[in-house]
């Protein structure tokens, strides 16, 4: 990584310039390039492409933006750094590569960060997410005393030791973003470039969703169907996965993904019962147990797939 | 003789592991070299988020020959246990020694152990150091195994003498040792080799990493005190910080910004609370008014712009910051001021507390209750009591508290002001949760005793109740410490109450007697740390009145001052052969000497005069176990020593004369029960 490049990154002008900047250097850097899983998640790291893929010993590397609904954190649309929806950029390599913080620094370098004149720092901040069984240690890093990303070293998901490690990238998009183009208040950002015929703020695109999630998240989703979805997600997952594995065909199939779906729906709407307040302290614990159940289940079935690092069916023990 | 140098360059290390991790990796290698028979002059060890650093001086050259004499079967023995030795000493028939011993000739194996050369050694104990390190938390990294607190990316270790630095030949996991380092990782990144330790720390300070974790605290304190004084302000002292915020930079450059005007009228722990916890800021303080009027941070680098640009960010992270406080603290005050303090908590009874023991709300009825209960008994008023219970809670609601939870209690205190509540209910709220740990402050106020216990007897009897005790390891509900804490509520304030009474009026589900014997374990280990032994507390839990916690200590500390006095600990031992004789006696007659001895079939001095010290220490003991003044009664009791010494000395037990007998059993008796009813001697070790 050189201090001495000779032409620095212009700044960046939009928040969506960010995103494609980010995009650019790490397919420059040897990832695949996904797009969003299509489903309600939390985070960036429910997408399969981490949990799953962080499992067994084949090697991956996969960056992508993953839409994250935190329904706890709705306001309306009115408080500055708070969405209940919003992007995290996220990067996956396995097994991590000795030179990891480096590429982070110059993919800040990408965006407009100039190393020079900021502060980074890597302070301690171990991961830990109860839902998934998984854990890791890192760093949050911060830039000028903000933090603008997660910094990961895998040790466990679903309750599987990752051998070998991933090394996990997550940058909080909106923030990284304010932050780099100066803006104050998340929904005066300019989504795509200023100076279009079009020009849209971050607001024109998402103030309106967030007063609608926000008042359904809060004060209006049905909290008996949401049980009752939780309940059907549960033991679909559990279903999927006790079937046997070879189906009427003779073929061999474990079908950990779509079981993981269920897995993943049922955190979501634990969430959404989270937001309408109908969770108890010591129920809560309860819940997240249930789906950290799930999500080891399938992590289970996973390894013993192609994917998942298994010798296929036939060879060997 | 060399020197010795290593470094292990890693990625960041925790700010919070360093100083034990320099300890540690000192204590291992030095321990590890000096086992093997090698030893130094000087050590010395450092860190900074990258790197580990040991410096040794003057290390031997090799570890001394050693020779071993082993001495095996005779030479007549069977061929079989020649064999054997041969095979445990590893050597052949022709190099063993035959040597004439009182039974004939028998073999002998010396074995030379040759020293070996401080590289090998230093290899053999630094590969062991790195694999077995106690890093509180490690990791595993790539496809490796190897274990680090971050990945280790590689090891410089060289001995150094006049002739020139050589390298100590080292391969872990593919890391192979060196003569490298790096410098700052923005500000002089890049390798380059070093010779010794002189070297390494000219050139890493060249290339602006201040090795030595205390000249990094001096250099910010110094610089930011003077940075505050400049302008008239005062740093606000952090020992915890500087020694984290040491450990996170290799290079400290401070940097002081000020608070903005809309932010002081916020109460100042918010905003500490918030520096320091959010961004790691030292607080500065204006000494005339005592408010927090400026911050100073501490980057990890000089920059072209003097740290304008890194001094503008972190503005305004921290306006963000204090902007969302600042909103908290207005909309709460404002809640206050319409709703009162109450108001603030109403929501409450939406919150479970636990889903067996109902909502915050009902458990602040119970916690109401009871503090009414006791307000009487710790001197308060009750219903000034009550008042406080219902309203000690509320800030849980309030957005502040919401935000900054280790806020709970203060901002309470501060809203119950601001909603013109009584002083002694404002303070209640901050201190009802004290005491927390074993070190924290003792709350006296009578208010704040009497929700503090009413607060916590409730959740123990409230989790008694359901059975949710803690077991092992696990206290998920901190009981050991509620228990603790009303312990130490009752004993710093001399308090006298019934806490069976308490517990059942508490929660009549409870059983009382578990948990009072759940509180007598946990008196047991706080009186371990006073230096009480814990059979003192067992003889003194045997009386009655144990509900009576002062008490109860009270009875321990006189027994365990009068048992470190000579005549105390001499008539234990006289109690001791007392109640063994009759206890002996008692089997085999079949019998209970308890019925009072005569003072007509003494027979000698020492026997009349035991009579007579008995019946003065009876007449002593009971009024003085009545006024509870043991210290007079365990007194009484020890000067029973001489006569009881005497008499044993002079009397035999066990006369012809049966009647006699028989007396001198009822008197040893008398003995027996005037010592009990002090505290249960029996219970005594030794």
């Amino acid at each position: 990584m050189s201090n001495t490049a000779a032409t620095k990154p212009a700044a960046p002008r939009s928040f969506q310039e960010i995103i494609l900047r980010l995009m650019t250097y790490w397919a420059s850097k040897g990832c695949a390039v996904l797009q969003p899983y299509d489903m309600e998640v939390g985070a960036g790291t429910f997408h399969p492409a981490t949990t799953l893929r962080s499992l067994g010993s084949t090697p991956w590397a996969a960056a992508y933006v993953q839409p994250s609904r935190r329904p706890t954190d709705g306001r309306y649309g009115e408080n500055p750094n708070r969405l209940q929806h919003y992007y995290q950029y996220q990067v996956l390599i396995k097994p991590s590569p000795p030179d990891l913080q480096a590429l982070y620094l110059g993919s800040l370098e990408a965006i407009g960060i100039d190393l020079e004149l900021h502060d980074i720092r890597f302070v301690e901040d171990d991961w830990e997410s109860p839902t998934l069984g998984a854990w890791g240690l890192g760093w949050e890093v911060w830039c000028d005393g903000m933090e603008v990303s997660q910094f990961t070293y895998f040790q466990q998901v679903g309750g599987h030791d990752c051998r070998p490690v991933s090394g996990e990238l997550t940058y909080g998009l909106e923030r990284l973003a304010m932050y780099v183009l100066g803006i104050d208040h998340v929904m005066d950002m300019p989504f795509n470039d200023p100076d279009a015929p079009i020009a849209l703020k971050y607001g024109d695109v998402f103030r309106q969703t967030e007063q609608e999630y926000s008042r359904w998240n809060f004060d209006q989703a049905d909290t008996a169907m949401l049980l009752s979805h939780f309940e059907d997600a549960e033991a679909e997952c559990e279903r999927i996965l006790a079937a046997d594995p070879v189906d009427g065909a003779g073929r061999r199939i474990v079908m950990a993904h779509p079981a993981y779906d269920q897995c993943i729906k049922a955190s979501h709407l634990f969430n959404l019962l989270d937001a309408r307040g109908v969770i108890s302290v010591t129920e809560r614990q309860a819940y997240i147990g249930r789906v950290r159940a799930l999500a080891k289940k399938c992590a289970d079935a996973f390894v013993t797939t192609e994917a998942g690092g298994a010798q296929p069916e036939g060879v060997g023990a | 003789m060399p020197d010795l140098l290593i470094e292990l360059f890693s990625e960041e290390i925790p700010a919070r592991m360093q100083a034990r991790a320099r300890e540690d990796l000192r204590k291992l290698v030095t321990d590890g070299l000096v086992e093997a028979g090698l030893h130094y002059a000087h050590a010395a060890a450092f860190s900074t988020p990258r790197r580990l650093v040991l410096a040794l001086e003057g290390l031997s050259e090799r570890s001394p020959t050693l020779r071993e004499e082993r001495k095996g079967p005779s030479a007549s023995a069977p061929e079989a246990a020649v064999q054997g030795f041969l095979r445990s000493t590893g050597l052949t028939l022709d190099q063993l020694e035959l040597r004439d011993d009182k039974k004939g000739q028998v073999y002998f194996a010396v074995v030379e152990k040759p020293g070996r050369a401080a590289p090998e050694i230093v290899a053999e104990v630094l590969e062991r150091t790195i694999r077995n390190f106690p890093w509180p938390k490690s990791m595993r990294w790539g496809a490796g195994a190897l274990r680090w607190v971050r990945p280790l990316h590689s090891i410089l270790c060289i001995l150094t003498t006049e002739a020139g630095a050589e390298v100590v030949p080292l391969e872990i996991e593919g890391i192979v040792s060196g003569n490298t380092t790096e410098g700052h990782r923005f500000m002089a990144p890049g390798r380059f080799a070093v010779s010794g330790f002189d070297d390494y720390a000219a050139k890493l300070k060249a290339a602006k990493v201040v090795l030595d974790s205390a000249e990094r605290e001096a250099i910010i304190w110094h610089d930011a005190t003077q940075m505050a004084f400049a302008r008239g302000l005062e740093l606000v002292e952090d020992k915890g910080l500087l020694a984290e915020v040491a450990g996170l930079v290799e290079y400290p450059v401070a940097l002081m910004g000020d608070i903005a005007d809309d932010f002081l009228g916020l109460p100042p722990e918010v905003l500490q609370t918030s520096m320091k916890e959010h961004q790691k800021f030292f607080s500065v303080k204006n000494p005339k008014t005592g408010r927090i009027e400026g911050f100073v941070t501490v980057a990890n680098r000089e920059t072209a712009d003097h740290g304008a640009t890194i001094l503008k960010g972190n503005l305004k992270v921290l306006s963000a910051r204090l902007s969302d406080a600042k909103f908290f603290w207005e909309n709460d005050l404002r809640l206050v001021k319409s709703e009162g303090l109450e108001g603030m908590g109403a929501g409450l009874a939406n919150v479970t507390f636990h889903n067996k023991l109902g909502s915050q709300a009902a458990r602040i009825e119970r916690i109401e209750a009871l503090a009414r209960e006791i307000a009487p008994l710790v001197g308060a008023s009750p219903d000034l009591a009550a008042e406080a219970a219902r309203v000690a809670k509320a800030d849980l609601r309030s957005a502040m508290v919401g935000e900054f939870p280790e806020l709970q209690g203060l901002m309470g205190s501060y809203y119950a002001r601001a909603a013109g509540l009584p002083e002694a209910v404002a303070n209640a709220c901050k201190g009802h949760y004290s005491p927390l740990g074993p070190s924290d402050d003792v709350p006296t106020e009578p208010v704040t005793v009497a929700v503090a216990l009413a607060d916590k007897i409730d959740t123990l009897t409230g989790f008694w109740a359901i059975d949710e005790k803690p077991t092992g390891s696990k206290d998920p509900f901190a009981l050991r410490r509620a228990a603790l804490g009303v312990i130490r509520l009752i004993l710093n304030n001399d308090l006298r109450l019934n806490l069976s009474e308490l517990f059942q009026k508490a929660n009549s589900g409870t059983d009382a007697g578990d948990l009072l014997a759940f509180f007598h374990d946990r008196l047991k280990v706080f009186l371990k740390d006073q230096n009480i032994r814990h059979d003192v507390i067992d003889a003194c839990l045997a009386m009655p009145g144990t509900d009576d916690l002062t008490l109860l200590v009270k009875r321990a500390e006189a027994l365990g001052a009068v048992l470190a006095t000579e005549d105390g600990a001499n008539l234990i031992a006289g109690f001791k052969r007392a109640n063994n004789i009759l206890a002996q006696a008692e089997a085999k007659d079949g019998v209970e000497y308890s019925y009072g001895a005569d003072v007509k079939f003494a027979e000698g001095p020492e026997e009349v005069a035991l009579f007579a010290a008995l019946d003065q220490a009876e007449a002593a003991i009971a009024p003085a176990m009545a006024a509870e003044d043991f210290a007079t009664a365990m007194g009484a009791m020890a000067a029973l020593r001489g006569p009881i010494d005497a008499f044993f000395t002079a009397v035999q037990i066990n006369s012809d004369n049966e009647i006699v007998r028989r007396n001198r059993l009822n008197l040893l008796s008398r003995i027996r029960q005037i010592c009990l009813s002090v505290a249960d001697l029996t219970k005594l070790e030794g």
